[in-house]
């Protein structure tokens, strides 16, 4: 099942940890937010559901979570 | 002769403890910036961090649970987590103990992050620049190894690491930096 990230904007600093753990799916931008790859939202297939859930407990202003679709 | 061993094991692991310790510090201080440190990306930083912390604490536990077993030190259960009650240099032990106690504080709510948020892991997460130097000055006034000459020279090691790390990745040396992130947000969607 595919998940979609959800970023909370306000609380993001564009640190960039989640880019490094999940670079399938996200860049970062000029100033270090994360941005998708592809248009539309984060979604996060299951083979990298680890790296995702990683990225949500690791992210410095716990500003991700893992939602399902 | 085992006494000796639990007493050997003691002193080694307090020492590996407070070395690992002050890596913890130095990569916490050099990936507060959220710039990359001592080239590694800021992921790895984050989980040396993590991981050095929790083999420090491993250490420290070893430190502990043997010194109870240590006819000199004389340390009592209660002694452990309440400081300056115990028979052996009450001062220097109980810096220990206060150490203990504000490193397993900043590792519960560490571990807790995502339940407490993110204000209140931080106040508790500052305890870690108490807990440190509390550390170090412990080891220079209790134990066997007080005062020797390697033991000054590591401790001289880890403070001059956690000062290099602390100037070297201060703001205000970092004219040449990415400029701040914006706020805005409008562009994106």
């Amino acid at each position: 099942m595919t998940r979609a990230l959800i970023v909370d904007w306000t609380a993001c600093e564009g640190r960039g940890l989640c880019a490094g753990l999940l670079p399938e799916v996200l860049t970062q931008d000029k100033w270090g937010y994360p941005q998708n790859l592809t248009p539309g939202p984060i979604l996060v297939p299951d083979e990298l559901r680890g790296p995702a859930r990683q990225a949500v407990r690791m992210c410095p202003r716990l500003a991700l979570r893992l939602e399902s679709e | 002769m085992s006494t000796d061993a639990l007493w050997y094991l003691a002193r080694g692991s307090g020492v590996v403890s407070l070395i690992l310790f002050t890596v913890v510090v130095a990569l916490g201080i050099g990936t507060r910036s959220g710039r990359p440190f001592a080239g590694m990306n800021r992921l790895v930083v984050a989980s040396v961090h993590r991981s050095a912390a929790l083999l420090a604490l491993v250490f420290l536990v070893i430190h502990v649970v043997t010194l109870l077993f240590d006819p000199y030190a004389q340390l009592n259960l209660v002694d452990v987590l309440l400081p300056f009650g115990s028979g052996y240099r009450p001062f220097w032990v109980g810096l220990g103990t206060l150490a203990l106690d504000l490193a397993l504080a900043v590792t519960i709510t560490s571990l807790l992050r995502d339940r407490i948020g993110l204000r209140a892991w931080k106040a508790v997460h500052w305890l870690a620049y108490a807990m440190w130097p509390i550390a170090l000055v412990h080891g220079i006034g209790s134990g066997t190894d007080r005062s020797t000459l390697w033991l000054l020279a590591i401790d001289a090691v880890c403070v001059v690491s956690v000062i290099a790390v602390a100037v070297s990745s201060h703001p205000a040396l970092k004219a040449t930096s990415a400029p701040a992130a914006p706020k805005t947000l409008a562009w994106r969607e």
